[in-house]
């Protein structure tokens, strides 16, 4: 049976380049780097070349920091809680403005702070599944320290006006954070063009290993360790350094620009040939504009389907995608992303989420086109009111 | 916390084969038709529960025969995931050849243990035991059609856990004949809480009128008043507070002095309470006739201590002032 992989914003592929740089960092140049003898100074040189591809990467100044850690769960709290300890525990400034459709590392930390004394804004997506820079400015009060807003969100591939958001805080003398983890390697990423003060990215979404992910923090900008102990990351986040990652994150940062053009072209070609496939079913709705999406996600809803019986029944011939439905996540209510865009609260319950990657191929594609309709209707059968609907012919 | 909940697990490998096998191939999906009924020689009865808004539905067809309610036939169409989808269809295999009032009997526990491959072995993860509970609650809606009685009357009792079907009534029980502090035990000891976890507090998958946390601290509440209620009830005159002693003094003289001197014009109030040398003094004031009467100093003194001493303590003096 084939077995075809459209989950790619959850977690990605390794790159098989990726894995064989890491591979001598298991077993042969296994040396801690803080050690003073040949095995710890041998790595030195190639954590130092996957730190230039970090910098290249996303375009940061040498002045800027990027701390490699675990995750990019590591890196949003960082920032939240190293904003809370300098400036809001004791200040006055004592809000954050974020959204509603965040990643939970980034809206379970703010309901956290909450419990601290921090007055947090959770702003809702409009009907384009986005937030404005309008719409920041609008909350900004004297009170906000900082502003959080994705750059690209999760389920929907939404791209945020982060550039707009981002001038926005600066001009209001507020701190400005992006998570970018669903940006790498499908927009261009570039800290001088988009001026955040912090930014974090998770490897094992961009072709890159799992535990190792980078937050990029603007020089002056105020930062607190999570982590204390070792002078490890020049003392910004302690812990032995995951060199095998860290080296593996690099060249997959490398790789993830280098291949942003063939995702831009070729991945979109691929998603939209699907989308255009899946678009000819009745009753189906894609959220939103495929031109402001990431050029490998479609979040699409299909009427009488719920979406964790699809998720469960495109298994069963081979085909791995993810769903937003409710059933399968922490409530039963409407998925609010869906429903801002425009969903009744029927669809909002049927969410699927198919997400490609530079290794998805036509072939996998065609055998996705072919299968997607039997499976729709295989639980339209099932389904009562589609069914019923069906019978009286008032589709 | 413990081991096995560390790193979670995959949803779909705790699904049963049978579990699997219908949510594949539910032979019991479809409608029945008036005609067919008619053919069966039976009433069609057809129920729906949920709403595609909530992200559940189902919808169970039955005919039964109105000789002797026994159920002929039944299918279902649903809108919900996997489990929902194989616990409908099995629900409505069990339905068959029962009566109507037999198949209200059956639970989605009775649902889930249908589904098992192994007798021991639950068909479906934990979290997902909330899918199977409109199985349950569709067959009520199908007998309340059939009977023509409002569904609240098959209820008999208000469930905080759908998913163990676990009473209001059940769990206040269990925590005041145990003592129960915490919701674990509340779990331990009747299963509530134990699968989807919805009814344990606000949050879950699905909202709830009544949650553990809620009804525990509200038993509890009641289990310490109960407790200080029998104290104060059992607690002897002579050890009491002087709160209790005036409150219970106030008590003797209206119950029991105030009607005797009543009949003559006469009244009394409390003016103090004092211990002393083991003893207790009780203060009191006449009023109305007997403030100028002759014996309020001697016999009906008398009196009103013997009142005090037999109600309340021996050793009780009752001083005029």
């Amino acid at each position: 049976m084939e077995r075809i992989y459209l989950d790619n914003n959850a977690t990605t592929l390794v790159d098989p380049k990726v894995a064989e740089v890491m591979e001598p960092f298991q077993c042969r140049m296994y040396g801690n780097p803080n050690s003073l003898h040949q095995f710890g100074s041998e790595v030195h040189s190639y954590m130092s070349r996957a730190l230039d591809q970090l910098y290249a990467g996303i375009n940061a100044r040498d002045e800027d920091d990027i701390v490699v850690n675990s995750c990019a769960t590591e890196g949003n709290n960082t920032v939240l809680f190293g904003v809370y300890y300098s400036l809001m525990r004791e200040g006055s400034k004592k809000h954050i403005i974020t959204t509603q459709v965040e990643h939970p590392a980034v809206r379970e930390t703010c309901r956290f702070l909450e419990t601290l004394g921090v007055s947090v804004t959770y702003l809702s997506v409009n009907k384009d599944g986005i937030v404005t820079a309008d719409d920041v400015a609008a909350a900004i009060t004297d009170e906000t320290a900082l502003v959080s807003v994705m750059w690209a969100n999760n389920e929907t591939g939404m791209i945020f006006p982060v550039k707009e958001i981002a001038q926005v805080c600066r001009d209001r003398g507020v701190l400005f954070h992006t998570d970018a983890v669903q940006a790498i390697g499908k927009t261009v990423v570039d800290v001088q063009d988009v001026p955040v003060d912090y930014l974090t990215f998770s490897a094992h979404k961009f072709h890159g290993p799992k535990g190792v992910g980078g937050l990029y923090i603007r020089a002056k900008a105020p930062m607190t360790p999570l982590l204390h102990g070792g002078e490890h990351m020049g003392g910004l986040r302690a812990g032995t350094v995951n060199v095998a990652g860290m080296v593996g994150m690099g060249l997959a940062m490398e790789l993830a620009n280098d291949s942003l053009e063939y995702e831009l072209t070729v991945v979109r070609r691929l998603r939209d040939k699907l989308e255009a496939a899946i678009l000819k079913l009745d009753d189906v709705m894609v959220i939103g504009n495929s031109d402001l999406r990431t050029p490998n996600t479609i979040l699409v809803s299909i009427r009488g389907v719920e979406g964790e019986a699809m998720i469960w029944d495109l298994n069963r011939f081979g085909i791995a995608c993810s769903t937003g439905s409710a059933c399968a996540s922490e409530s039963l209510e409407a998925n609010p992303v869906m429903v801002a865009v425009g969903a009744d609260k029927e669809l909002a319950h049927t969410g699927i989420r198919l997400s490609l990657s530079r290794f998805t191929t036509e072939d996998e594609i065609d055998y996705v086109v072919s299968e997607f309709p039997k499976a729709v209707a295989r639980l339209r059968a099932i389904s009562m009111s589609y069914a019923a609907k069906a019978a009286r012919h008032i589709l | 916390m413990a081991k096995n909940t560390l790193l979670g697990g995959s949803l779909w490998a705790q699904y049963s084969e049978e579990v699997n096998r219908r949510m594949a191939n539910p032979v019991n999906r479809g409608e029945i038709s008036e005609e067919e009924a008619t053919a069966l020689g039976g009433e069609l009865i057809v129920a729906d529960f949920g709403a595609e808004s909530c992200g559940d539905a189902v919808r169970l067809y039955w005919v039964v025969d109105p000789k002797n309610d026994k159920i002929l036939a039944s299918k279902f169409r649903s809108f919900g995931c996997g489990t929902a989808i194989a616990s409908s269809d099995v629900m409505a295999e069990l339905c068959v050849g029962k009566a109507v009032d037999e198949a209200i009997k059956i639970t989605n526990l009775d649902v889930e243990k249908a589904l098992r491959d192994h007798p021991d072995v639950p068909a479906v993860p934990p979290q997902k035991m909330h899918c199977s509970v409109m199985a349950y609650d569709v067959i009520k809606k199908a007998a309340s059609i059939y009977k023509k009685v409002d569904l609240g009357s098959l209820e008999e009792e208000t469930i905080v856990c759908e998913c163990a079907r676990v009473s209001l009534r059940t769990v206040q029980e269990v925590i005041r004949l145990n003592d129960l502090k915490t919701v674990e035990e509340i779990t331990d000891y009747t299963k509530a809480g134990a699968f989807c976890k919805s009814c344990i507090r606000p949050g879950g998958h699905e909202k709830r009128e009544y949650y553990l946390v809620d009804i525990l601290r509200d038993v509890r509440a009641e289990m310490e008043k109960d407790a200080l209620r029998v104290s104060l009830e059992d607690e002897s005159f002579a050890t009491m507070n002087l709160v209790r002693k005036t409150q219970a003094a106030e008590e003797v003289l209206r119950d029991h002095v105030r009607p005797l001197l009543a009949r003559d014009g006469g009244n009394v109030e409390l003016a103090d309470i004092r211990d002393k040398d083991g003893a207790v003094e009780i203060f009191i004031r006449y009023r109305g006739a007997c403030a100028g009467c002759a014996s309020s100093q001697t016999g009906t003194l008398q009196m009103i201590e013997g009142i005090f001493k037999e109600k309340l303590d021996e050793n009780i003096l009752v001083i005029a002032v």
